[in-house]
């Protein structure tokens, strides 16, 4: 403890302890970061990453412990707090007012006086200096996800921030688009500046860091040196056990036509369209993985087929196994699920849509079967069965079947809601962000989950964020852009980059924004 | 450090054990009765005679139990009408006008054809009568919200002044008794309500009523639809519900419910029908509802404690010549207590000393 007082950091956490009710979010962390360092704070969903890192930008107020910005302690109790001590947060959801342009947001909220011109110049200096390329004068809605994060960034910088904390940064981003990001923040740690990183994608960590700090169940278990450590072992430090990370793909075996998708044409309330011309075949035993910028099409293309959403146009040929072709287009959520196409939709709130909050794992599951059976009497008995199963087959941790699904940890709900889908032995089983925010482990069952539908001869639709994860997994991945299919590939023979350039292939990424 | 801790901070409850949950609901109704004390004292009364009077007065004797059930009967009808609506999440604040229309309905049938028929055909149709009464009146905001989302709010908020005004008009007009009374005639004995114990059936209706919303609720389809939608209505579509319908079948339900306590205030409780005839349940059986936590039995207790304050306030009227608007206020005050302590089970505040003595 002495001897690392001596030297002064740019940010020390000094046994910090915040507690959520009778939950623990971070238990004495202690924890430094030196000037000109990029450090990645690595740790699963719910270690306590955005909890420490929400104190440090004012967000909460430790309950105890203290942080010290150069050597000095400081109490930050506002994110104004935060400012003045330099520290600046880039969040998820961007904090921009849309029909403002970027230099009008960066001096947004300043509250000394300033002139537009000036600010300018100013915010064209921070550009030049760390290589950030951005058209000032372009509105916010006219822009796209990475130009957003690109102005929220640079109005942290003109505020004089020497501490950047980026929340989760490339999780909306392409592959080329991170490869960008990774220039500016290296450019930035050679003018000094203190960045933390939080993320949980290893790749990103091996690429772009110096330190790498693990949080597991809101300890710090280690801080270490990305030169002196490897994929493997931040694995292993951040799940607290060894884990096999690899997904068993078998080869397909009795490709048939499961869904046969001709031209479907969605718009949403406003009329913009939404999904434009789509056609693809999904086969029953394979894996057709879908990619795209978020908001490419990829909700609309799955809830246009389970019959949530109307249909401007196009088909939807379903053919069950030795039966024949109907078509889908027209008949009701219910009729569709009945036919054995089943959608597993894993939303931003995980709760929002699939699954009720209040309830426990048996009334869940009633959503597939409430409306079964003779009379006005709901049938409890299979459901019960269905969560027992799921709950055995996946290893649900609840107190009981009964317990509010919205108590559960965000890996226990998700496994409710994709365990229920598979259990129902569908035809077509369509998941999406089914692995989000899930920790390592579970994201591996699900994915061994879903190869195992496949060998089963279920044609299985995967829309997914983590392409490295969609290479491995599928057998032919479909890239979304604005609404289009761009390109579909066999993914035993693509790569990364190959997928972003789909992903944004001119044309298609306009009538994505908008 | 400590210096910026905000000497209050509230922080949310995870979990809280059953029996503080009790120990803080019987704290908040001791500090009601307290209050009531303090007003008690302004007006000079002693509050140990007057809270001796307000029991003595309800339960004391036969015929104050009686009045005490007579009163907790429509709260108790339109809580569990009510009930399934604030499931869904539907805020029908109706019930005063649709338990008023449910009462202009019967009140047709026993003003122009109790000579047609016998009592127990006349009392069947009045019943069916209040049952469309009160229906239509909760259907047309349900179909409009259905249709172009409209706020159920507001609009069944209104539509309660739409049917005391129509009552109004009648009582003044075509159904007036002596001219100039501006009173519609008691009905013929036929209409009216047979009693057991003292008190019109309608005692037993609601009880019976009770049983058969608890199993609505948590038994049938049709409430597991309702709960459904009152969480997430993107789920609900997601299921395959049908929004709609659903939204307008629950406020038809509710409302025909609500109709129904019309018919037993018409002609059980007054066997005649004036404008005023809901007297205030339909706004008083939200907060049974609230109390009740949407639970049908518990809603039994909460409607006879209230219906004893309110025997108990007219008692300490005649009794002990206290104005009925003290009472009143004593009402209101352990009705806030008991809304209020909801509040310390939800959340609990940590005061800065106590924050500081913790991190020790």
């Amino acid at each position: 403890m002495e001897n690392r007082s001596e030297k002064i950091h740019a940010v020390e956490f000094r046994g910090i302890t915040k507690r959520f009710g009778s939950n623990i979010a971070n238990d004495s962390i202690d924890l430094y970061l030196n000037k000109g360092v990029i450090m990645s704070l690595l740790g699963e969903n719910g270690s306590g990453k955005t909890t420490l890192m929400n104190m440090l930008a004012g967000i909460y107020f430790p309950d105890e412990g203290e942080i010290l910005i150069d050597g000095k302690p400081v109490s930050i109790a506002s994110p104004k707090d935060a400012f003045d001590n330099g520290i600046g947060m880039i969040h998820q959801h961007f904090k921009l007012v849309d029909i403002f342009n970027a230099t009008e947001n960066i001096v947004l909220g300043l509250e000394d006086r300033f002139d537009l011109k000036e600010a300018e110049a100013k915010v064209r200096e921070i550009c030049d200096r760390y290589g950030f390329e951005i058209d000032l004068s372009k509105k916010i809605y006219e822009m796209s996800v990475s130009e957003k994060q690109t102005v929220e960034i640079v109005k942290v910088l003109y505020r004089g921030a020497d501490i950047l904390i980026l929340d989760e940064p490339t999780a909306v981003l392409t592959p080329q688009e991170i490869e960008k990001l990774f220039f500016v923040l290296r450019a930035m740690r050679q003018d000094g500046k203190a960045i933390i990183l939080i993320t949980h994608k290893l790749g990103e960590v091996m690429a772009v860091s110096d330190v790498v700090a693990v949080l597991r169940k809101g300890r710090h278990i280690a801080t270490v040196r990305t030169a002196e450590t490897d994929e493997q072992k931040l694995t292993e430090m951040m799940v607290g056990r060894a884990v096999k990370l690899n997904i068993a793909r078998t080869e397909s075996v009795n490709i048939t036509p499961r869904l046969t998708i001709k031209d479907l044409t969605c718009r949403d309330k406003e009329g913009f369209v939404k999904l434009d011309k789509a056609s693809f075949v999904a086969n029953g035993g394979e894996i057709l993985g879908v990619a795209g910028i978020a908001g490419s099409g990829q909700k609309e293309l799955l809830e246009a087929i389970a019959g949530l959403r109307r249909i401007d146009s196009g088909s939807i040929l379903y053919t069950p196994e030795g039966k024949e072709p109907t078509e889908l287009v027209g008949k009701t959520p219910m009729e569709i699920k009945e036919a054995g196409v089943a959608l597993a939709f894993v939303p931003e709130d995980r709760l929002g849509m699939g699954l009720v909050g209040g309830m426990g794992m048996t009334g869940n599951m009633m959503l597939r079967s409430w409306n079964k059976g003779k009379g006005i009497f709901i049938d409890r008995k299979e459901p019960e069965k269905l969560a027992e199963k799921v709950y055995d087959f996946l290893e649900v941790v609840t107190p009981s079947i009964d317990y509010p699904v919205r108590k559960l940890s965000g890996g226990n709900v998700q496994k409710v809601l994709v365990g229920r889908e598979i259990v129902s032995e569908p035809s077509v089983l369509m998941s999406a962000y089914a692995v989000r925010g899930l920790d390592i482990n579970t994201s591996y069952v699900i994915y061994n989950l879903m190869a195992e539908q496949k060998s089963k001869g279920v044609a299985v639709i995967f829309v997914g964020e983590d392409l490295d994860v969609l290479i491995e997994l599928c057998d032919r991945i479909m890239v979304l852009c604005g609404g289009r299919v761009s390109g579909i590939v066999d993914a035993r023979k693509t790569c990364k980059e190959e997928l972003g350039l789909l992903m944004t292939k001119a044309g298609g990424r306009g009538a994505a924004i908008k | 450090m400590n210096k910026h801790t905000p000497f209050i901070r509230l922080a949310k409850r995870e979990d809280i054990a059953r029996h503080s949950v009790w120990m803080i609901r019987a704290a908040s109704f001791v500090a009601a009765i307290l209050l009531g004390c303090l007003i008690f004292l302004s007006v000079d009364a002693n509050p140990l005679t007057a809270y001796k009077t307000i029991i003595s007065g309800a339960l004391g004797n036969k015929n104050g139990i009686r009045q005490v059930v007579k009163y907790a009967i429509p709260l108790l009808g339109t809580a569990l009408a009510l009930a399934p609506c604030f499931k869904m999440r539907y805020w029908n604040i109706g019930a005063e006008g649709q338990i008023t229309m449910g009462a202009l309905g019967a009140s047709f049938f026993a003003l122009n054809y109790a000579a047609a028929m016998p009592a127990p055909a006349l009392l069947i149709v009045m019943c069916l009568a209040s049952i469309l009464g009160g229906m239509l009146w909760s259907v047309i905001p349900a179909l409009f919200k259905a249709r172009w989302g409209t706020n159920e709010t507001l609009f069944t908020l209104m539509m309660n002044y739409i049917a005391i005004g129509i009552v109004g008009w009648l009582q003044g007009g075509p159904w007036e008794g002596k001219p100039g009374s501006q009173i519609i005639p008691l009905f013929d004995p036929k209409a009216v309500l047979p009693r057991l114990f003292g008190v019109h059936i309608g005692w037993i209706i609601v009880l019976l009523l009770t049983v058969v919303i608890y199993v609505y609720m948590n038994y049938t389809k049709q409430g597991y639809e309702i709960a459904v939608l009152g969480e997430s209505e993107n789920t609900a579509v997601y299921a395959g519900m049908n929004v709609a319908a659903v939204t307008v079948r629950t406020a038809a339900l509710s409302g025909g419910l609500c109709g129904l306590v019309g018919f037993m205030l018409a002609s059980g409780t007054n066997q005649t029908m004036y404008s005023d005839i809901a007297g205030g349940a339909g706004f008083t059986a939200i907060t049974v509802c609230w109390l009740a936590q949407l639970n049908p039995f518990a809603m039994i207790g909460i409607s006879l404690l209230l219906a004893v304050l309110c025997k108990g306030a007219s008692t300490i009227q005649t009794a002990l010549s206290i104005p009925a608007s003290i009472s009143d206020m004593l009402t209101g005050i352990i009705l806030l207590c008991m809304l209020g302590c909801e509040f310390f089970i939800n959340y609990k505040m940590i005061f800065r000393s106590h924050a500081e003595k913790e991190a020790e």
